[in-house]
């Protein structure tokens, strides 16, 4: 495989359109679409009296259209440039790429679920609300905790809400005042303490140990009086089990302050641990990580929180209640100590179909054997990677995830972000890189439940490959990575440096294709 | 399980080399905690079993399909079969945020375009890569005027959505900032350029506004820029953009809105889709990733994510907001729609949704104790019944008829219990709009 020609665009010829074979290049829609031209077949109305106001728009908007067959190629060739799921290991740390089943798609296009409105009556929607109440209960009986808020759009916004009900339950006790700290270990999510200090709180940081545990001593000489609560991440960031979890939640409760869960590594333990049993008092559950509703290149998430019995009665609205035979949902927080409504409507409604398809279709047994193989699969890679790469952690178990860091490199001429680009040219996603920032030069691996023993195989020998490169000097392979990639590597500093974040020009004008 | 790959042969293979010997030793670090027995729940499901399953519950509820006149926020559009194909490919639908450009420059090329076509359709400089939805983009917007001006009061409008208005008064409660909640308006008669002061930050006034009147931004802009005050505009029914003046023209500061119409279904209320729009000079203090263009190393045009010192995981408590998720998969859905439409489609379906809706309106208006509160309005429009709104849309939908939003659901307690919100978009036959006129001849008559 090595002697292929490494510089392909400085060796094979150069093509007059730019593509490459399979690989199209893809101008923007305001370069190739029409002002003038639409590509969906519209009756516009004869002879009605606008009730505008006098606020009809006077100037064109500068929007091109697309016939369908243009619209098609456009964002065929525009997908083709994706890296996906379906096409390869997307080992991201923390991210939890495993598979999405086509079934959980099929099932959020029923009608009756996509196509119902968030205002109609209850006595119209009382499926909806059954699968709301369904969903609730798997997740409560997987975390062992009291109740459950669905409303919140992603994990940040999950954060938000079980750190709200934190807020809300101290000033119910009269302490709002005093208690303004928030500790977070170094090793957190940076949307940790970016929620703490959006809701008027201060982060204390806490420190690591050397093994990459958060230690109680470090936890009680951080707690006082002036102490909310500890937002902890479990499975850690280093992908480690934070083995005194349980007593530190024990101090946490004993200073008066709340335990915060970042869910986002919930899906290691599913089935195996219940959170509930550990003390947490709220933690946040990524749907799209854990219950494997779709990325989608970003978006969108949910992030339901589930709450301890102390913090439950402050949950945000609307929450579902029994009347009888019915589901409603109460939507004003008058009359209850809710401490409000986070968004509009009643949350990620598509997103809690597509997870109560995954969970029905696992059982709870086949969702605890999901966790097993994920942490099976990140174990593997660890003890077969191990003695080429270097980790703080090598000789512990892992969880879902394995991270390593940049000693093994140092002196090699090669970084870990080179190491990365090399690995897209292998044909690999890389692993999450530089994060979490507790070790130096973080490389975090998190296989999930989805890869076969034939890919696990086939990605230990590629690593152990470049490793090998790394350790031989052949500096090339990764400085100018990638070279098979559509495009070679991009300069992310220019473009911070003089933003240009929209097309400025008019339809139809084309911008130089090259700089 | 279908969806595991692993044999148990492989398992077994897989411990031995690792010198384990129960799959339980991996989780030796949690043992006391951890589970003994399996917890009391089903087990897996074929996938016949769960279609059937969840076919039962989706056939508990009365979709769309029906004569349909709901909006408030959430709009029933006909959306082309190639978007929700498209939307489909494995490279968009199983693609993770976009960090790694060199094989993301799709994702990324798309979210270039769906800024580009957010800020011209907004009359804005830039636009963001999309936040959760029309209202977390509100109270994003709030948090960010707070930033730019310095300030912490915001006063809301009495027409802007009350869940809007709540979802920023609960974050505002939180971070312990002022806000001003004007009451329900459905005459559009408040007089918010009274109470502009320069200790407020920002004004948030929605047009087409929750009880569908259009609102004349012009005075307030200006209004505003005399107290050092931002405009924050919030529009509900982004198709309302393709007809009447863009908010940015107007003299808007900020533009949120919720884009579902736009290439996404109704979906019981989300994912959907926030807009949020700004001038250039503000563009540091924005929320949300954002998309821009660069070159690689061979000189050839591509797109990365940038300006992320302003985001969490850059600069964790000292961030711009928490935000990490956006809304890619319902951006691509609007982008699609969007570009099939192009401006003059745009144009077009915002003139047959008005058209529609004066139809419905000259229709509503001969029948007698049946009042029309509105001068103006886009898709969507509020009358007053002689009785309860929400009794009418209960013996309503009794009759398969989904009629309308009773503005008691939005506002209880506010003494509009006999005010109902009817939208009408292009999916409304003249039958639908005949079954909805003769239930309320009918109920006026009662």
């Amino acid at each position: 495989m090595n002697e292929q020609p490494r510089f392909q665009d400085k060796k094979l010829p150069r093509t007059f359109s730019g593509h490459h074979g399979l690989a199209h290049e893809t101008g923007l829609i305001f370069e190739h679409g029409r002002e003038d031209f639409t590509g969906v077949d519209i009756d516009p109305p004869q002879n009605f009296k606008p009730r505008l106001g006098g606020l009809e728009r006077q100037s064109p908007l500068g929007l091109p259209g697309l016939s369908e067959p243009e619209c098609l190629r456009h964002y065929v060739r525009l997908s083709k440039q994706n890296y996906a799921i379906d096409a390869g290991l997307y080992p991201l740390g923390s991210c939890t790429m495993k598979h999405n089943p086509r079934l959980n798609e099929k099932m959020a296009r029923l009608p009756g679920f996509s196509d119902i409105h968030p205002l109609q009556p209850f006595s119209t929607v009382q499926g909806a609300l059954q699968l709301m109440e369904a969903l609730s209960h798997w997740l409560i009986t997987l975390t062992g905790t009291e109740a459950v808020a669905l409303s919140p759009k992603a994990g940040a916004h999950g954060e938000m809400c079980g750190m709200m009900a934190i807020k809300a339950a101290i000033a119910a006790r009269g302490e709002a005042a005093t208690r303004k700290v928030v500790l977070a270990p170094e090793s957190a999510h940076g949307t940790n303490p970016a929620t703490a200090a959006a809701l008027g709180f201060s982060v204390r940081p806490i420190p690591a140990g050397a093994d990459g545990l958060v230690h109680p001593e470090a936890v009680a000489a951080a707690l006082g009086p002036d102490v909310a609560a500890i937002m902890l991440t479990n499975p850690n960031t280093c992908g480690l089990f934070e083995r005194n979890i349980v007593e530190i939640a024990r101090l946490v409760h004993e200073a008066g302050a709340y335990f915060y869960c970042d869910g986002a590594n919930f899906n290691a333990i599913v089935g195996k641990v219940r959170p509930g049993d550990l003390g947490v008092d709220a933690m946040h559950i990524n749907l799209h990580k854990t219950f494997s509703t779709p990325h989608g290149g970003g978006g969108p998430g949910a992030g339901p929180v589930v709450l301890s019995s102390r913090l439950a009665p402050f949950a945000p609205v609307p929450f579902l209640r029994r009347d009888g035979e019915k589901l409603v949902l109460v939507e004003e927080k008058e009359g209850s100590q809710s401490f409000g409504r986070m968004a509009a409507f009643h949350g990620q409604m598509g997103m809690f179909v597509r997870a109560l398809t995954y969970i029905l279709s696992h059982g709870g047994d086949g969702l605890a054997m999901a966790s097993e193989n994920a942490v099976l699969s990140a174990n593997y890679l660890r003890v077969c990677l191990k003695d080429v790469m270097s980790s703080p952690f090598a000789e512990k178990l892992c969880m879902h995830e394995v991270l390593f860091d940049d000693h093994w490199m140092k002196d090699s001429g090669v970084t870990v972000l080179d190491f990365a680009k090399a690995m897209i040219d292998e044909g690999i996603h890389p692993m999450t890189v530089y994060f979490p920032l507790v070790v130096h030069g973080a490389m975090l691996i998190e296989p999930t439940e989805s890869e076969s023993a034939a890919f696990l195989e086939m990605f230990v020998a590629t690593l152990r490959d470049l490793a090998f490169s790394v350790k031989g000097g052949d500096v090339e392979r990764f400085t100018g990575a990638p070279y098979y990639a559509p495009r070679t590597r991009l300069d992310e500093t220019g473009a911070a440096r003089k933003p240009v974040l929209t097309y400025k020009k008019p339809i139809g004008e084309r911008e130089p294709p090259a700089a | 399980m279908r969806y595991l790959p692993l044999s148990p042969t492989e398992r077994e293979d897989m411990l031995a080399r690792m010198g384990l010997a129960h799959i339980d030793d991996l989780f030796a670090d949690a043992a006391d905690k951890l589970l003994k027995d399996p917890l009391n729940l089903p087990g897996r499901k074929t996938e016949l079993e769960v279609e059937r399953a969840m076919g039962a519950l989706a056939a508990k509820n009365l979709a769309a399909g029906a004569p349909f006149f709901l909006g408030a926020g959430a709009y029933k559009h006909h959306v082309p079969a190639s978007v929700d194909h498209l939307i489909q490919r494995s490279e968009f639908l199983t693609s993770y945020t976009p960090y790694q450009p060199e094989i993301s420059q799709g994702t990324l090329q798309v979210l270039f375009e769906f800024q580009t076509q957010v800020a011209r359709l907004t009359g804005m400089d830039v636009a963001n890569a999309s936040m959760y939805d029309g209202s977390t983009a509100t109270a994003e917007a709030v948090l960010m005027a707070h930033r730019v001006t310095r300030r912490r009061k915001a006063l809301l409008s009495g027409g802007l959505h009350p869940h809007y208005a709540e979802t920023a008064r609960t974050l505002s409660d939180m971070a312990d900032d002022e806000i001003c909640i004007l009451p329900p308006d459905p005459l559009a008669r408040e007089d918010l350029i009274r109470q502009i002061d320069d200790s407020l930050s920002c004004v948030v006034v929605q047009s087409p506004d929750v009880f569908g009147h259009l609102r004349d931004l012009r005075p307030l802009a200006e209004a505003c820029r005399a107290k050092g005050v931002l405009l924050v505009a919030v529009v509900t029914e982004v198709l309302a953009l393709g007809l009447i003046e863009s908010p940015g023209a107007q003299g808007a500061d900020i533009v949120v809105a919720e884009g579902q119409s736009i290439g996404n279904g109704l979906n019981f209320g989300g994912p959907y889709l926030g807009l949020f729009a700004t001038r250039e000079k503000y563009v540091r203090q924005m929320p949300g990733r954002l998309c821009g263009q660069t070159f690689d190393s061979l000189g050839r045009r591509g797109f990365v994510l940038t300006l992320s010192t302003r985001e969490q995981h850059i600069r964790r408590e000292k961030a711009t907001s928490n935000i990490c998720t956006n809304s890619g998969l319902c951006a691509l859905a609007f982008s699609i729609h969007l570009s099939l439409l192009g401006e003059k489609g745009l144009r077009e379906l915002a003139l047959v949704n008005h058209a529609n809706a004066v139809a419905l309106a000259e229709a509503i208006e001969t029948i007698p104790g049946i009042k029309l509160l509105n001068g103006s309005f886009f898709n969507e429009f509020c009358i007053e019944l002689p009785g309860s709104a929400a009794e009418f849309v209960e013996r309503a939908a009794g009759q398969k008829i989904l009629a309308g939003v009773p503005v008691s659901r939005l506002s209880p307690g506010a003494g509009l219990e006999n005010l109902l919100l009817i939208a009408s978009s292009e999916i409304n036959t003249d039958d639908d709009r005949a079954t909805l006129v003769a239930a309320l001849r009918e109920e006026a008559a009662r």
